[in-house]
């Protein structure tokens, strides 16, 4: 019998992915349909961004996916001017924190919005993006 | 059950690249603390290190320590929440003394930051917080620091010459500190000097002048049970209050960016048990990784009001002669930050002052002091306080 592949689609996500094996990989899938998308507890219906396979609330592991859609507040920013061991070639780059009212989003602001015109509290979208190295990540946009 | 005291607290000097190996750099900060309780090996029926292992070759450092500090067959163990580390074995020895478990116990926090290369360390920094959902991004410590800066100058109008200004207080006590790292003064004018380091921008808003450096370093703090202490020692000093809490590691988890959950949930924990108020507070050492950190946890603990820890910092309210000194002995951003070392080096310095052993840098006459020790970007939060 042939061996089992591992699901370890995991390690597309972001420039550098740390983690390749989640019970949450179908995120991966859905970035490649150009779905950004979290979890929702089919039990108790809380709702999780990152996703999270498993509900704390009521102890349950069956949640559907649901797309991050709209726009969210940038909550605040920061543009690097140093980066970790692998990022050193897309310096400057600025990451940021938008909320969606249900739950908030974490990641990157496109490098088409000059920095100069961030401004905490003004709405952006949550975008797939693929990089140049085909690993799979999304991007925060003007509406 | 009777109150636990502090007996003896040592620390090795704070330096870059330490010429030695882990158990040597952790025996300097012991014997001080030895020395200063004046008490023998024996005495001693415990201990717990406190290191975050991210940064040690050595596999479960404890075992290794305590058999070079001469401590066997005692038990020990290594307890970890990252920079919070000592703190939280702080409060583990607390409560094994209070449940009569132990007698005496030695808590030797320790970090060589330098035993891994610079390219091992600049790949563990990307590590430093959620690695499945933040680090893929490029996220550093500064940056996710940077992003409470703005959040608070969006909210409340802290400029940067704010914070600049929270690096010039700990440099002039820096400069007093023979264990910090960092010895030179620090004017405002660095800040925007594009000749000075300190004005090279590192994550916006903070520059480099923001950030505390690495260092090597350990740290001792000698506890004991009431009896032990006062038969023991002629100038204990006691733990009157212990908080501690957790946070969301990923920031979408948060709902507070302009304090650290964490900070505020311990203060209110250790209030409450010490049975004081923020304005008791005599002398405080505060947890700044990054000058925002400390402008927050004026905040957090109750010194300012939410926004007004700007007006602490431009009143010079927490120099050594205001009305609540914070970080008289250069904080870490002077002393450097060796993790698992810092809070035992934080508590440290509050027993002196309590002793009144501050030397130049002692406050007059401090009845309570406090200790705001942080975990990570707030994700473990420790406050202690202390009392003569």
């Amino acid at each position: 019998m042939a061996k089992k592949e591992a699901d370890d689609r995991f390690k597309r996500f972001g420039r550098i992915s740390f983690t390749a094996i989640t019970r949450a990989n179908d995120f991966i899938g859905y970035l490649e349909e150009g779905k950004v998308m979290g979890t929702r507890c089919k039990e108790c219906g809380a709702i999780y961004f990152p996703p999270r396979s498993d509900c704390f609330r009521c102890l349950r592991s069956d949640t559907e996916w649901f797309e991050i859609s709209g726009t969210g507040r940038l909550l605040s920013f920061s543009q690097l001017n140093y980066g970790p061991a692998g990022f050193e070639d897309d310096l400057p780059y600025t990451i940021a924190l938008l909320d969606y009212g249900e739950y908030k989003v974490f990641g990157k602001i496109s490098k088409d919005i000059p920095y100069e015109d961030l401004n905490v509290g003004m709405e952006l979208r949550t975008e797939v993006d693929t990089l140049p190295n085909g690993q799979l990540s999304y991007v925060f946009k003007m509406p | 059950m009777g109150r636990v005291g502090i007996i003896g607290v040592g620390q090795s000097n704070f330096v870059r690249g330490y010429p030695g190996s882990i158990r040597e750099l952790a025996f300097e900060g012991f014997k001080e603390a030895m020395e200063d309780a004046r008490i023998q090996i024996k005495d001693v029926d415990a201990s717990i290190i406190a290191s975050a292992p991210e940064y040690d070759k050595q596999r479960s450092p404890a075992g290794v320590i305590a058999e070079y500090l001469g401590l066997i067959p005692q038990p020990t163990f290594c307890v970890e929440s990252i920079c919070s580390s000592s703190s939280t074995a702080l409060r583990m020895a607390y409560s094994m003394i209070k449940s009569g478990l132990h007698d005496i116990i030695a808590i030797i926090g320790f970090q060589k930051m330098s035993e891994i290369s610079s390219s091992e360390s600049q790949e563990r920094m990307g590590r430093g917080a959620d690695i499945q959902w933040e680090s893929p991004f490029g996220t550093m410590m500064p940056a996710y620091y940077a992003m409470y800066a703005r959040a608070h100058m969006a909210r409340y109008g802290t400029t940067q010459e704010d914070l600049a200004r929270i690096r010039v207080k700990a440099a002039t006590y820096g400069q007093m500190n023979q264990k910090a790292v960092y010895r030179r003064p620090v004017t405002l004018d660095m800040f925007t000097d594009p000749e000075s380091t300190m004005s090279v921008t590192v994550a916006k808003p903070l520059r480099v002048g923001d950030c505390c450096a690495n260092a090597d370093g350990s740290s001792c703090i000698i506890v004991a049970n009431e009896e032990n202490a006062k038969a023991m020692c002629d100038k204990p000093v006691w733990i009157l209050g212990l908080g501690a809490a957790s946070e969301a590691v990923n920031m979408a988890g948060r709902d507070l960016l302009t304090g650290l959950s964490v900070g505020i949930e311990a203060g209110k924990q250790a209030y409450e048990m010490a049975g004081v108020t923020p304005r008791d507070i005599d002398v405080a050492e505060v947890h700044d990784c990054f000058t925002i950190a400390e402008l927050m946890a004026y905040e957090d603990l109750g010194f300012a009001k939410p926004g007004e820890g700007r007006d602490l910092i431009t009143s010079k309210e927490t120099y050594r002669e205001g009305s609540i000194p914070v970080n008289i002995d250069g904080g870490l951003l002077s002393k450097g930050h060796p993790i698992g070392a810092t809070g035992g080096s934080q508590i440290r310095t509050i027993v002196l002052q309590l002793r009144r052993e501050g030397g130049e840098m002692q406050v007059k006459n401090p009845e309570i002091g406090l200790v705001h020790n942080i975990g990570g970007v707030g994700l473990y939060g420790n406050v202690t306080i202390l009392g003569r």
